[in-house]
C-alpha cells in the first residue's frame, strides 16, 4: 500500500514539475509588469529543441540546455515587440503561442515516433537512503531538483534582495521607478527572458522526462495552466508551488481513475484539469481584495520612457 | 545604437493605411528566409504557398470556405476586443455552436422540413452564445480573468465533442468510425453558386461584417463599445455599464462563433467529426487584428488568412513541408502586424549613442 501511494505521489511530482517551472518563470516576468501569454509557445519550442538537442548530442542534459536557450531566445521576440515597440501584450503573447506551436510542429516533423533519450533519476548520496522521504524527494531527475531550487531562489531574490525589490517596484509603478533611475526596460527584458528560459526548461522536462518523445502540441495547454497558477498563487513562488502540486494531483487522479476503470468517459476525466483551473480561478478572483493587493499594478501596461 | 520611440501628436494617417501591407511584405520576406533555411527554393515555395492555390474556380471556392468561419468569428471578436474583453475561447464557442446545431440532424434525421436548416442555424448561434456566456458571467460576477477561463473552456469543448462523436453520436452503420451520420439533405447549407463548394455561410459572413460595421460606426451601441474600450471611467460617466458590456460582447461574439461552427458543419463537412476546426477560433484573432478590428477590413484579412490554410495544404503536397507552415505564417503575420502598428502612434528612430561626457 505504502508503495502504491509513494508511486502515485512520485508521478504527481513529475506531472507538476513542468507547471511549476513555467509558472515560476512567468511569475518573475509578471512581477516586473509584463504579461506574457506566450508561455505555451515558449514551452513547446523548448520541448522540441530539447528533444532534438538530446538526439544530436546523445545527452539529455545538453538537450535541456538547448531547451532553456531556445525558450529564452524565443521570448526575446516578445520582449522586443512589447517593450521596445510597445505592442499590445495580450495579442503579442497570443501570436508567440501560435508561432511557437507552428514552428515546433515544423521543426519536429521528422522526429515524430523517434525514441527519445530519457533523463534518468539521480539519487542524492546519503539523503536518498532515508526511508520514504528519500524515495519521495531525493531520487528524481535533475530538472525536478532545479524546479525546487528555482522556487526557493526566486522567493529569495524577489523578497530578500535589492534587485528583487527593484523588479517588484518596476512592476508596481514603472513611472516612479523610471524617475528614480531604475532601468525599467532592461529589467523587463531580463525578466521576460528568464520566463522564457523557465518555460523552455519546462518543455524540456516534457520531452525528456515526462514522456521522452516528441509529439505535436505535446504541451496540451500546460502553458496556459501555468499562467492560471500564477494568479492562483497570487504572484508568490511558494503558493505557486502548492498550486502546481495540486494540479499535478488532479491530472494524475484523473489518469489513475481511468486506469482503475472508473465508469466515466475518459474525455470527461481528461477535461478535469481544465475545469479545475476555471473553478480555482473563480474562487481566487472572487476575493477582490486579495487579487488587488497582490497583482502587480502595472501588469500589462505599456511603458515609453521619456528622454 | 538603440531604437527610440516617441509618441506622435496624432496617429499617422499614412501608416494607418500602410502598416498592414508592410506587415504582409515582412511576413513574405521572413517566410522566404525560412523556406531557404529549410533548403527549398524560396521563390518557388512562396509561389506554391500563396499564388498557386488561387489558380482555379475550385480553389476560389475553397478559399471562400476557409475564410467564412474566420470572418464570422473575427467580426464578433472585433466587438469584444474593442470593448477590451479578451475572449480567446472562440474555438470553444465554435464547437459548442456546431454541436448545438447538429442536435437536430443527428437526433432527428427523419424529420424533413424546410424549417430544419433555419432552426439549426439559430440553435448554433444559441449554443455559441451560451458557451460564451460562461466566461462572461465569471468575469462580470466573480472578477475572473476571461482570457484564461475562455481558453480553458476550449479544451473542455474539444474533449466533449470527441466524446459525443465516439459515443452517443456515432453512426451505427459507420463501421465504428468516429463520425456521425451524414446530414440529411434538409440539414445541409446549400452552395451559393452550385456546384461550387462555397456555401451560404460566406454570405452570412459578409452580412455580419457590414451590419457590425454599421452598428459600430453609426449607432449609440457602437459608440458605447468604443468608449468603454478606450476608458471604462469615461464610459461610466456617460452612463454606460461595463458589466452589461461584458455580457453583450461575449454573447455577440459567441453567437457569431457558433454560427460559424454550424455553417462549417452543415455547409462544408456535412457530418460531425472528432475534430471540426483547424484552429479557426485562434486564427480569427489574427484576422481581427490584421483587419485592425474594423469589420469591413476583416473581410479582406479573413481572405488573406484563409489563403494561409490553402497554402499550407498546397505546400504539403507540392514541396513536402509540414502543414504547420500555415501556423508559422499566421504567427509571423500577427507579429509583424502588431509591430508595424507601432508606426501609427509612434515615431521610431535609430539613436546612435552619444560619446560619453557630451551633454545633450
Amino acid at each position: 500500500m505504502t508503495h502504491l501511494i509513494l508511486a502515485t505521489l512520485l508521478t504527481v511530482m513529475t506531472a507538476a514539475t513542468p507547471l511549476l517551472l513555467a509558472a515560476t518563470g512567468e511569475l518573475v516576468a509578471e512581477r516586473s509588469g509584463v504579461l506574457n501569454l506566450g508561455v505555451e509557445g515558449m514551452m513547446v519550442v523548448g520541448a522540441v529543441t530539447a528533444f532534438i538537442g538530446a538526439q544530436w548530442s546523445g545527452s539529455p542534459y545538453v538537450g535541456a540546455l538547448f531547451g532553456i536557450a531556445a525558450g529564452a531566445v524565443f521570448s526575446l521576440a516578445f520582449a522586443f515587440l512589447t517593450l521596445t515597440l510597445v505592442a499590445n501584450q495580450v495579442a503579442t503573447g497570443l501570436s508567440l503561442t501560435i508561432l511557437g506551436l507552428g514552428l515546433s510542429g515544423m521543426i519536429g516533423n521528422g522526429y515524430v515516433g523517434t525514441p527519445g533519450i530519457e533523463m534518468n533519476a539521480v539519487a542524492i548520496p546519503g539523503l536518498a537512503d532515508i526511508p520514504v522521504i528519500g524515495t519521495l524527494l531525493f531520487r528524481h531527475d535533475v530538472i525536478f531538483y532545479v524546479s525546487i531550487l528555482l522556487v526557493v531562489g526566486v522567493h529569495w531574490f524577489l523578497f530578500h534582495t535589492r534587485a528583487g525589490l527593484q523588479l517588484r517596484s518596476i512592476g508596481d509603478n514603472h513611472v516612479s521607478a523610471h524617475a528614480l533611475g531604475m532601468p525599467v526596460l532592461r529589467v523587463r527584458y531580463l525578466a521576460v527572458m528568464f520566463g522564457g528560459a523557465c518555460a523552455g526548461l519546462a518543455g524540456a522536462q516534457l520531452s525528456l522526462v515526462y514522456t521522452p518523445q516528441w509529439t505535436e502540441n505535446m504541451t496540451a495547454g500546460r502553458g496556459w495552466i501555468a499562467l492560471a497558477l500564477v494568479v492562483f498563487g497570487s504572484w508568490r513562488p511558494v503558493r505557486v508551488l502548492i498550486g502546481a502540486y495540486l494540479f499535478g494531483a488532479v491530472s494524475i487522479g484523473a489518469f489513475n481513475a481511468q486506469a482503475f476503470g472508473v465508469a466515466i468517459p475518459s474525455q470527461f476525466l481528461s477535461s478535469l484539469p481544465y475545469l479545475a483551473t476555471v473553478v480555482v480561478l473563480v474562487l481566487i478572483s472572487q476575493n477582490r481584495r486579495l487579487t488587488l493587493m497582490n497583482t502587480p499594478a502595472c501588469l500589462g501596461r505599456p511603458f515609453v520612457p521619456d528622454r | 545604437m538603440r531604437l527610440d520611440i516617441e509618441k506622435r501628436a496624432a496617429p499617422s494617417r499614412l501608416f494607418t493605411v500602410l502598416s498592414p501591407f508592410i506587415a504582409l511584405v515582412l511576413t513574405l520576406i521572413a517566410g522566404g528566409i525560412m523556406f531557404a533555411a529549410l533548403g527549398k527554393n524560396p521563390f518557388y515555395a512562396l509561389y506554391a504557398f500563396f499564388i498557386q492555390p488561387l489558380n482555379s474556380v475550385w480553389a476560389l471556392n475553397q478559399l471562400a470556405v476557409k475564410s467564412t468561419p474566420l470572418i464570422l468569428i473575427a467580426v464578433g471578436l472585433s466587438v469584444c476586443f474593442r470593448s477590451k474583453n479578451w475572449n480567446i475561447g472562440a474555438e470553444g464557442q465554435f464547437i459548442a455552436g456546431a454541436m448545438m446545431g447538429s442536435i437536430l440532424p443527428i437526433m432527428m434525421p427523419g424529420w424533413t422540413s424546410p424549417l430544419v436548416l433555419p432552426i439549426m442555424l439559430v440553435l448554433g448561434m444559441v449554443g455559441g452564445a451560451l458557451y460564451g456566456l460562461v466566461p462572461a458571467i465569471l468575469k462580470a460576477e466573480f472578477n475572473t480573468n476571461e482570457i484564461l477561463s475562455s481558453l480553458m473552456l476550449v479544451y473542455v469543448a474539444q474533449l466533449f465533442l470527441d466524446w459525443a462523436v465516439r459515443g452517443p453520436w456515432r453512426d451505427p452503420q459507420g463501421f465504428n468510425f468516429p463520425q456521425s451520420i451524414t446530414f440529411p439533405d434538409d440539414a445541409i447549407l446549400p452552395s451559393v453558386f452550385p456546384p461550387g463548394a462555397a456555401h451560404w455561410g460566406a454570405v452570412f459572413a459578409v452580412i455580419a461584417a457590414v451590419a457590425t460595421w454599421f452598428v459600430m460606426r453609426r449607432t449609440l451601441k457602437g459608440f458605447e463599445i468604443n468608449v468603454l474600450g478606450e476608458s471604462e471611467r469615461a464610459g461610466r460617466f456617460a452612463g454606460f455599464s461595463s458589466r452589461r458590456m461584458i455580457y453583450f460582447a461575449f454573447l455577440f461574439s459567441g453567437a457569431l462563433a457558433g454560427l460559424a461552427g454550424i455553417c462549417e458543419v452543415s455547409g462544408a463537412i456535412q457530418q460531425m467529426r472528432p475534430v471540426i476546426s483547424p484552429g479557426y477560433g485562434f486564427t480569427a484573432i489574427i484576422v481581427a487584428f490584421l483587419g485592425r478590428l474594423d469589420p469591413l477590413s476583416i473581410i479582406v484579412a479573413g481572405l488573406v488568412l484563409g489563403l494561409t490554410y490553402l497554402g499550407g495544404e498546397a505546400a504539403q503536397i507540392s514541396i513536402g513541408l509540414s502543414d504547420k507552415v500555415s501556423s508559422v505564417f499566421q504567427g509571423l503575420l500577427l507579429f509583424f502586424v502588431l509591430g508595424c502598428d507601432t508606426l501609427i502612434h509612434y515615431r521610431i528612430r535609430l539613436a546612435v549613442r552619444r560619446p560619453q561626457g557630451e551633454v545633450s
